[in-house]
This record gives structure tokens, sequence and C-alpha cells, in this order.
């Protein structure tokens, strides 16, 4: 597929990678915050073509993962209630509430749907007035502008049978909650490429400036992932600290204007949970006040009742970079993609889910 | 989860900004997408498409130049391998 392909060719990635170890010459910590990048990482084996001197940090790139518990359980309630259509994308409905999941809540005769799009869920409501469809939204910028248009369209048409469920967080203000925690590991980022793309990247020169960190916008394919490495190797080693966009073909400095302006319409910023993190101040999207009416927690008054994590799950040192995923002594053990214990686990582009799929083998015996 | 295909845009459909749509090919496999957030998209222009929306477009003079690079690398490293062979060792004092 043209511009997939010849992103994956291994000749130009062993060339990235014999530059990367020629420029190396202490040891340098890169973190990715994108899930995409920490699956193509593991599967491609890209960390183990780079020198023993560079490590890659897996962050919590995984909206999926970072969703709290919380609001996995207010889907399973809305899902149980009688006339309700629940839809969201495929890898929500693994992801185990504290009283089963989505897919065994469908078994048990709810009607759980998997979309493509936001807009599908728009669609359905439209054909089906009898029925409440809500769209349990998650993602990053990259998602916002579908979740977004889902609400413009939904109120253009005036649909009265539509809501959502909204968990939508934002890559920033994680960045910089990582930066400022004691003792953080990050020395250098490669941001997400796509949501670089809808966002551009004039919001991480100030994150650059103030700690000091290398931030390369990069791509998902192993060229793109490799070539951004080296961006931030080469600035590690002449000690610079500067924004770079390793991914051009598709991100611009200021990314999709029309894209912003749609999460602009339909959403304002809010203080947002991430699991296995916290709380992070302005991380997240929420309805504007004026799209109340398809608010899913208000429309059926749904509690936010906190939920403990299981005290062994140590999820949030791995998305800040202290643990790597087959340092864990639940690891493969008591926490698999099965049973997941907690954030890096429930979905497949979690840190230690993807550890647990490609490196089974290696990591029962580090 | 923020997978995004590129693709060929073929068609371009609706007058509604909300509502303007595209077919575009996959390698074969057509979709339609929304393009709401690509106003400006052009039949011909390879888009990104991420959950049934475009949400960029593929800017091909940039997609080659890291090829261009390697390249450049590749040479490089050829001369300075040529410099070194014809390099007469250096006379003994």
């Amino acid at each position: 597929m043209k511009y997939l392909d010849e992103f994956r060719d291994p000749a130009a990635a062993e060339q990235l990678a014999r530059e990367i170890r020629r420029r190396v010459t202490q040891p340098w910590r890169i973190m990715e915050v994108c899930g995409g990048q920490t699956h193509a990482i593991v599967k491609f084996g890209l960390d183990e073509l780079l020198p023993p001197e560079l490590t890659l940090l897996h962050g919590p790139g995984c909206p999926v993962c970072v969703t709290p518990l919380e609001k996995i359980n207010q889907a399973l309630t809305l899902a149980r209630r009688p006339g309700v259509i629940l839809c969201s994308f495929g890898d929500m409905l693994r992801v185990p509430g504290s009283d089963g999941d989505l897919l065994t809540a469908k078994a048990d005769g709810a009607d759980v749907r998997i979309v493509y799009s936001p807009l599908d869920a728009v669609r359905l409501a439209a054909q089906q007035p009898q029925r409440e469809v809500v769209f349990f939204g998650v993602g990053f910028e990259t998602t916002a502008p579908a979740t977004a248009l889902a609400v413009l369209q939904a109120a253009a048409q005036g649909l009265k049978n539509f809501s959502l469920l909204i968990s939508h967080v934002l890559v920033p203000p994680a960045m910089e909650a990582l930066l400022a925690t004691p003792n953080c590991r990050v020395q250098a980022f490669l941001a997400a490429g796509h949501v670089c793309t809808v966002m551009g990247f004039w919001e991480y020169p100030p994150l650059a400036a103030k700690y000091h960190v290398p931030i390369v916008v990069t791509g998902f394919e192993p060229v793109d992932i490799l070539h951004g490495v080296l961006l931030c190797v080469a600035q590690l080693e002449e000690g610079r600290a500067e924004v770079e966009n390793q991914y051009a073909r598709t991100v611009q400095h200021d990314g999709n204007r029309a894209a912003q302006e749609a999460i602009r319409r339909a959403f304002q910023v809010t203080d947002r949970k991430w699991r296995g993190i916290g709380e992070i101040p302005r991380s997240g999207l929420g309805l504007r006040p004026e799209f109340a009416a398809f608010d899913a927690e208000r429309k059926f008054s749904l509690a936010d009742q906190a939920v403990a994590e299981p005290a062994d799950c140590r999820s949030g040192e791995v998305l800040q970079g202290f643990l790597k995923p087959h340092e864990c002594a639940a690891f493969g053990d008591r926490c698999t993609p099965e049973h997941p214990l907690g954030a890096t686990m429930v979905s497949s582009e979690g840190a230690c889910a993807a550890y647990y799929r490609y490196r089974q083998r290696t990591a029962a015996q580090p | 989860m923020c997978l995004a295909v590129p693709g060929q845009l073929e068609t371009i459909s609706g007058d509604d900004p909300l509502l303007r749509s595209g077919r575009v090919n996959f390698s074969g496999v057509t979709r339609e997408v929304s393009l709401a957030c690509l106003p400006d998209a052009q039949v011909g222009d390879y888009v990104l498409v991420h959950v049934g929306m475009a949400i960029g477009r593929v800017d091909e003079a940039e997609a080659v130049k890291i090829f261009g690079y390697l390249r450049e690398m590749n040479e490089l490293a050829d001369l300075e391998e040529a410099t070194m062979q014809n390099t007469p060792a250096a006379a003994p004092p």
C-alpha cells in the first residue's frame, strides 16, 4: 500500500539503526506516547535494533488503556438498560469493568454494537428513533474530530435519541504531567504523529524549552520510528532540546484547522482522570454546555462511583517509564490480556499487552 | 487506536459542510469517508483516514525526503570507504 510499504523497508530501517548506533555515546531514555508506536516497536522488534545505551519507555499512549474503570462501569450500566443500543470501538468491548465487560454484557442479551466510526452511531440513531443510541467515545485528539462531528451532525438533525459517554483525553497535558513528576525518567519524546496531524505541534516548544527535552513528531511505521529516534539521539548528543517534525508528509505546524474548529465547537477542555496515573488538570474534552442534551451521564443520571484498582497492578509505574512490563511480578502470571489487572494490559496497544503478545517467552525469563 | 490509513480520494459528494463525503480507495478496497474536516480535498489526493474521517492529506514531496536522505547517507559512507582505501598508509617515521 502506497505510503505504508516503503516505510517498512527492512534495509532502510537497518540503515537508520546503524546511524543511531554510530551517533550514541552514552545512555539515553526516549518515551513514545502513542500506543500505535508502542505496538510497532514491540511487534517489529525495533528496540532490539538499537544500541544497549538507548531505552525506549512506553508512555500513556493508549486511550483505551487510560479510560478510567468508572467510565467502563458506566458503559456497562448503560448497555444493560432496556431500550439502549450501546456503540463503541471494538477495542473498548473487551476492557473489563468491575462487573464483566461489554462483550459479556452483549452475550447476556445487551444490545452492544461495534462501530467503525462515531458517525455510524449517529446514522443508527436516525434509523431507530424508538431506541436510545449511546456512543461510548474514547480517544486522543486524533479521534476527537470524528466524535465532535457526531455531536454536530446529531444536533443539526435534531436527534433526541442519541447521546455520548465521553472519555476523550489530550496528550500534551499528560506529557507535561510526566515531565513534572519528581525523578522523571524521560529525556526525549517521540510525539504522536496522528495527534499532531490534527493539532499541529505549536503546543510543544514551551514544553521542550521548560523541561529541556527534545520532542520529535513521529510517524508509525518502522522507518518513521527509527528516524524519530535518530533525530532525538542527535539532539540529545548535541545538547539541544527542540521540536522537530519527522512526520512532515502529514503533519503541518498548525495542524488541521477545520478539525480543530469541529473540536472547539463541540467540546471544552476539562480535568480528566487517566487510569493508572490519576487526575490530570485540563487533560480531557467534555461536551460544551449547549450540547448537554447529548451527555449520556446527565441524560441517564449515571453515578460516577470511584473504584479502587487492584493493589498489585503497577501500570502507573509502567506508564511513567519507571518499570518495564516484564519487571512487574504479576506480568504474565496473575495479569494477562484475558485477565488484566490494569491499564497497560487491557488493550492490545498497552505496553504490557504488547510485551505479552510478542515477548512472552523472553519476558518469563528476563 | 490512533491508526490512520492513507488512501486515494476518488469521488466527492454533498454540499452540506457537515455531511460532505468522498469515496477513498485503499489499495483496491473503497470506503465512504467524511470530508467535513478536509474541506479543500481534491479528487486524486491521498488522504489519511481515521475512524471514517479524513483528518489530513499526504504530501508526496515530504514523503520521499527520508529516502533521499538515506541515499545520501549511503553515498557518503561509500565515499568515506573509498577515501580510506585510496589513502596510502602513513610512511613510517
